[in-house]
């Protein structure tokens, strides 16, 4: 056991080894970019994951901590002198702000049954869209505001390296939570909430918890994207936030952590690629389409995802028989 | 004070009274059974003593303090631990993962999350004698979706003991097992009174079983306690033999 881990371990390294390097290897301005809005969705991916993976939430609100994060930066730079301070400021006031919501959006909701609580979410993160959107003289309505970003980020190479920083900080705080009794706490919600609370675990806690850490994670990422774009409007709180979130989550594998950074490189990639293809034919117009048929084979025939798959064909390899993970594929399905 | 007891303890359903008026009293350290055919409201009775139901009128005790209000997690947590009927574990996670978890939460370790659970050795110890106590050491690592009807009861009851609760509820320990794999149940059972530091309560239909383990045994029929007194007396009384053993 302790040899897999190191050889996982020893595969992470060489991978972000290998992301630290690229940017000086190369000088393609273009992959610069798509890299860094990849760590960026991936780490809102990876704390999704956090929810559906490993405590079994569906959520449909998770826009919500994503625009926040996204407003604060915006609105702080936008205000004060865009410096690094400031920067930094904003992220901790979008996470502080994200925790405080997320915190009363659990107590309020997570007390409901699955499909009541995604529900519920669903409208609670339509409430703070209407406000962003009608809030205007704080946030500038659907028409948004530029605003300037440190100077330290006008070279790519430094914000690539920062977001690479977030996503790398993000990926070990949530492998060792999930690692954690706590995190362990988690999984067994996931399988079966009223068996954990009849061992002793106050359910609730956990899932307030779970929620609270997710959407600090998404407000990161709200943070890092708005800086990428140096604009924030009310896209950043929409619906399809949450869904690239989940579809990340789904298409890498849920309840891996790693899943959902592969989900997000190959969502981001195909997005790039397939929206390319248009100047080649103009079917290629209607590529959302493709992509919903992406969608729809990747969860029929790898209900574990890409992480997932690599995984069971790993143990299979070695002989050993794969536990079918029912819950989770019925959540997938159900997704 | 008696350790355990319940007075009046009724539950309701609409129009139907599932458990009525049901006033017990269960000493420390005593090993009692509960017996009535199905639909006598055994299971009930049990899910109202855990917490899981709320009667709908009546008291539960347990030391000598009233138990109304406090949740089933609670319960758990004051000395109240049980078993299923129907097979409750974790079916994705391993034989070795379903009783560290109620290793760890009798060992009040809820809410650390940066410390890997690896690294808490003493768990995994204790972890590990709890399942050679059920034998089920060979298979920790399996998923306990592989494991066989039986040793998923067995799987159970290991989770019952790590939690080390004052009183354990058995329900139904032997259900759906075949004739074979009943002996390592009883076993289990067997060394768990043995060791004389649990109060127990047990429902059960394998009357050899009951009369071999009960210092007493309480009969339901129709929500209602029939009888209770020794395995002797209750053998004896002509009302339970009519309504339930049929001349055992």
């Amino acid at each position: 056991m302790a040899k897999a881990l190191s050889l996982h371990n020893g595969v992470y390294l060489i991978i972000a080894l290998a992301l630290i390097i690229f940017p000086f290897v190369t000088e393609s301005r273009t992959w610069t970019i798509l890299l860094t809005q990849i760590f960026i969705f991936a780490i809102l991916a990876m704390s999704y994951d956090l929810l559906l993976g490993y405590t079994g939430i569906v959520s449909f609100g998770h826009a919500m901590f994503f625009g926040i994060g996204a407003y604060s930066t915006g609105i702080f730079l936008k205000s004060f002198e865009p410096t690094l301070l400031y920067f930094i400021l904003s992220i901790a006031c979008g996470m502080v702000l994200a925790a405080i919501v997320s915190f009363f959006v659990g107590i309020l909701t997570l007390r409901l049954k699955s499909h009541y609580f995604a529900m519920l979410t669903l409208a609670l993160s339509g409430l703070f869209l209407v406000a962003a959107e009608k809030w205007r003289t704080l946030t500038y309505g659907n028409d948004g505001f530029t605003f300037r970003a440190p100077e330290i980020f006008q070279d790519r190479l430094v914000f690539y390296l920062v977001a690479l920083g977030c996503l790398l900080a993000s990926f070990v705080f949530l492998k060792r939570f999930v690692s954690s009794p706590m995190g362990r706490v988690l999984i067994s919600l996931r399988e079966n909430e009223s068996r954990t609370a009849s061992l002793g675990f106050k359910t609730l806690h956990y899932k307030v918890i779970a929620s609270v850490a997710a959407g600090v994670i998404a407000s990161l990422a709200g943070s890092l994207y708005a800086i990428s774009l140096r604009f924030v409007n009310t896209s950043v709180m929409t619906m399809d936030i949450t869904l690239d979130a989940l579809l990340m989550t789904i298409i890498g594998g849920v309840g891996t952590l790693i899943g959902p950074i592969l989900g997000a490189g190959v969502i981001e990639l195909a997005q790039h690629y397939l929206s390319g293809l248009a100047r080649e034919n103009p079917i290629f117009e209607r590529w959302i389409i493709l992509f919903g048929i992406l969608y729809i084979l990747a969860v029929i025939f790898f209900p574990r995802g890409i992480a997932g798959g690599i995984q069971s064909l790993y143990l299979k390899l070695r002989g050993k028989k794969v536990g079918v993970h029912r819950s989770l594929k019925k959540r997938v399905v159900k997704s | 004070m008696t350790f355990m007891q319940t007075k009046d303890l009724t539950i309701q359903f609409g129009g139907h009274t599932a458990v009525d008026h049901v006033s017990f009293t269960l000493p420390e350290k005593q090993f009692k059974s509960v017996i009535g055919p199905n639909g006598a409201g055994k299971t009930t009775f049990f899910n109202l003593l855990s917490g899981e139901l709320k009667p709908t009128k009546g008291e539960i005790f347990y030391k000598g303090e009233s138990l109304r209000g406090v949740s089933a997690v609670d319960r758990t947590r004051l000395g109240i631990g049980r078993s299923y009927q129907i097979t409750n574990v974790f079916p994705n996670l391993t034989v070795f993962e379903n009783v560290r978890l109620a290793v760890q939460s009798k060992s009040k370790i809820r809410y650390p999350f940066w410390k890997s659970a690896h690294s808490y050795h003493e768990l995994a110890e204790e972890t590990h004698e709890l399942l050679k106590q059920v034998l089920l050491d060979n298979k920790a690592q399996l998923f306990a979706s592989q494991l066989s009807h039986g040793e998923k009861r067995k799987l159970e009851i290991a989770m019952l003991l790590a939690l080390d609760t004052e009183v354990l509820l058995l329900d139904e320990p032997t259900a759906g097992m075949s004739l074979e794999e009943v002996p390592a149940i009883l076993n289990v059972i067997h060394s768990i009174k043995e060791q004389g530091t649990k109060t127990i309560l047990l429902i059960e239909h394998k009357m050899d079983m009951i009369l071999d383990l009960s210092d007493s045994i309480m009969v339901l029929f129709n929500g209602k306690l029939l009888a209770d007194g020794t395995p002797g007396e209750i053998m004896e009384n002509e009302t339970v033999q009519q309504a339930y053993l049929g001349g055992y």
